[in-house]
């Protein structure tokens, strides 16, 4: 019987038909088997994989293709609920309220839609709301364009959100998942961002290795977490989680001090949970070299064939690939840049937002200088060639 | 959390507050509560920092004690003077971002559906009028337009009480307060007519006059969410502060608006129609029942 004559009754969500594995198992063990695909398709995929309650979305460019995919997933059974919210402040907002629901809880956005909902999003970790976001970064308005660019990501720096930045579709399918795994951990309980370069990798194809569609993630469990779901299934106490400080006084200052601390803290410990997924949260190549990139996102691939036409040249320049922008990889980019000489920040913003993190970072613990730059903005492409040109100018 | 999780194990029962143990022994859950029984029985809400004579924080005592099902309830409120008394209840809730709140419990009861197939979990929002119908509104009126089954009480004291005493959308045309030095220039906003252009299965407009009334408008409000669609209440909870309403006249002032402007007036599509008097019919069946045993 076809699909379309199968009765309601009849009909089985695929979801059910998946195999539940172990997450470790799913990213390190699990034969993989390569398609090439665009950055939305590998969304798509991790999305099918992952288990997803539910998916609330809404459109904006780039991001829109990923969650009509996740549409199509729900109307194929592999997401339990689906809907397309009135805007981003509400999106973002009832996202917020199906995660306080306890269950696992998937939007997407791109620049100008992240910058609507960021009172929302930037209330989540305070709420300690597990979920994950998927974030196609672009130019934010004005002037209007619809183009890459990641300065988005430097409004979300100081939230106390998680946040993953994927070079390629490889990294987005397999960031997302770690992402939900990640951010539902008890000692974690955060939201995830997982952010991607708009169109040069959503809409672009690359090779991605995934695990069989038969497997997904373990399910979220509604009862794990640092708080407790808003569900009321708890006894109940004249308090509530999202209402501590009712009036300002003294006890209530320490409260939201302490409960920022925290909230910070769970980001530091979010560190150990991405090295199991992920590996490091950073990529060395080339380590023992004087230059180095340090870059995140799809700059890392022009940084990378720049390194390779270096080596061709007999030259050695070390190139560090950061994976996580929250946890930031503080010891990891001190031991490793720790004999640089000159260090290149290339970037798709004008802010270099990623410059001053490395900065900060590495301020009194190396003396090498920390360019700021090559940057490409308002859409633009990053030239192989601009990286080098930088790497030569610094030699003369 | 059934009453099973609300009951203290035994043997721990001793060492637990006697606030927690008078609201399991002497409180709401499990039963059905009446007006004529205020003082005589635990309620989910009693101490919080409202202002003396405030007839928000009545109508909000009114509605926790009409909560149908409070071991199963989520309460979702943002800014505003109604939230300092509903979170001071023995009922989660959450505080939100400004006008979140319909956003927020769309999310909440459709992720509670998903996770507790087998047990309803209501999800009420009251909030005030700022909350909804200005700042609020789009979130609002999406959630009606979505048929999101949750109840939206509006505590509306026609002012943002709690930032000072400015306009709001459902101020009365021509008052004066501050953001408002001329007056109002425009109409109260029908909240009522949108709730029903929106769909929304039940609709009700009230004032704190007649306690009884509040109670059934709240359950009726909640069991019709359930299983048809999204209810509104629209609560005239006057700000006794803002609008200089001397505090023992309060009560006279709501009878006065009321009388004047806010009749009592209950909307409901046919199948929230049927649903309820099903309900009710059961209900009197089974006191008649139990008061002739």
């Amino acid at each position: 019987m076809s699909e379309s004559t199968q009765t309601k009754e009849e009909w089985v969500p695929k979801g059910d038909l998946q195999e539940v594995k172990d997450p470790e198992w799913l990213f390190h063990e699990a034969p993989r088997k390569t398609e090439f695909i665009t950055g939305s398709e590998a969304a798509r995929e991790a999305i099918r994989r992952a288990n997803v309650d539910i998916a609330i979305s809404y459109p904006i460019t780039p991001q829109s293709e990923t969650m009509q995919q996740a549409g199509y997933l729900y109307d194929e059974g592999y997401i339990k609920e689906y809907y397309r919210g009135e805007e981003e402040i509400g999106v973002m907002s009832a996202i917020g309220g199906s995660s306080r629901a306890g269950v696992r809880s998937l939007t997407a956005t791109s620049g100008p839609g992240l910058m609507r909902g960021l009172e929302a999003i930037s209330s989540w970790p305070g709420a300690r709301t597990p979920l994950v976001l998927m974030n196609m970064c672009r130019v934010i308005n004005t002037p209007l364009a619809i183009q890459p660019d990641n300065i988005e990501i430097s409004f979300l720096l100081n939230t106390g959100i998680l946040h993953a930045h994927a070079e390629n579709q490889q990294d987005f399918f397999d960031y997302s998942l770690a992402a939900f795994m990640v951010s539902e951990e008890v000692d974690v309980t955060l939201p995830a961002v997982v952010s991607v370069d708009g169109f040069f990798v959503t809409h672009a194809r690359g090779q991605v290795s995934m695990f069989d569609e038969k497997y997904k993630l373990p399910p979220r469990d509604g009862w794990r977490s640092a708080v407790p779901a808003m569900d009321n299934e708890n006894p109940p106490a004249r308090i509530s989680r999202d209402a501590p400080i009712q009036k300002s006084n003294f006890i209530s200052y320490h409260m939201h001090a302490s409960w920022q601390q925290e909230v910070f803290a769970a980001v530091e410990r979010s560190a150990k949970y991405w090295r199991k997924y992920l590996g490091d949260l950073i990529e060395v190549v080339n380590p023992d070299a004087e230059e180095f990139i340090v870059s995140s996102g799809a700059c890392v691939s022009q940084a990378r064939e720049a390194v390779r036409q270096e080596g061709e040249k007999g030259r050695n320049v070390g190139l560090i690939k950061i994976k996580t922008i929250r946890p930031w990889p503080k010891l990891e980019l001190v031991a490793a840049l720790k004999n640089a000489k000159r260090i290149l920040v290339p970037e798709f913003n004008q802010a270099g937002w990623l410059h001053k993190e490395l900065c900060s970072t590495l301020y009194g613990q190396i003396s090498a200088e920390i360019v700021p730059g090559p940057r490409v903005y308002g859409g633009m492409t990053m030239p192989t060639e601009m990286v080098l040109e930088w790497l030569e100018e610094g030699r003369k | 959390m059934s009453l099973e999780t609300v009951r203290p194990s035994p043997g721990y029962e001793d060492i637990l507050p006697i606030e927690y143990r008078d609201l399991i022994k002497h409180g709401q859950y499990g039963r059905e509560v009446k007006v004529s029984e205020m003082g005589k029985f635990k309620e989910l809400v009693e101490e919080h920092p409202m202002c003396a004579g405030c007839a928000m924080t009545l109508f909000i005592r009114l509605t926790m004690m009409a909560l149908p099902n409070p071991e199963h309830t989520i309460n979702v409120g943002t800014a505003g003077c109604g939230r300092l008394a509903i979170s001071q209840a023995n009922i989660p809730f959450i505080y939100g971002n400004y006008g979140d709140t319909n956003s927020v419990a769309s999310g909440l009861k459709r992720g509670l559906e998903l996770r507790f197939p087998n047990q309803v979990k209501d999800v009420v929002v009251m909030a005030g009028d700022g909350g909804l119908i200005d700042i609020g509104f789009q979130g609002l009126m999406h959630s009606w337009f979505r048929k999101e089954r949750f109840t939206t009480i509006m505590l509306d004291n026609e002012v943002y009480g709690n930032t000072g005493g400015q306009e709001s959308g459902m101020t009365m045309q021509g008052r004066v307060l501050k953001m408002a030095p001329r007056g109002k220039l425009v109409e109260k906003i029908d909240a009522m007519g949108l709730a029903k252009t929106a769909g929304c299965a039940y609709i009700a407009r009230i004032a704190p006059t007649n306690p009884a009334r509040v109670l059934r408008t709240v359950r009726r409000a909640i069991l019709i969410a359930r299983e048809i669609g999204p209810t509104y209440i629209q609560a005239y909870t006057s700000c006794n502060i803002e609008y200089a309403i001397p505090t023992p006249e309060v009560m006279q002032d709501a009878f006065d608006v009321e009388k004047e402007r806010y009749g009592f007036e209950e909307i409901m599509t046919e199948d929230a129609k049927a649903y309820i008097t099903e309900i009710e019919k059961k209900q009197k069946e089974l006191a008649k029942s139990k008061a002739k045993k």
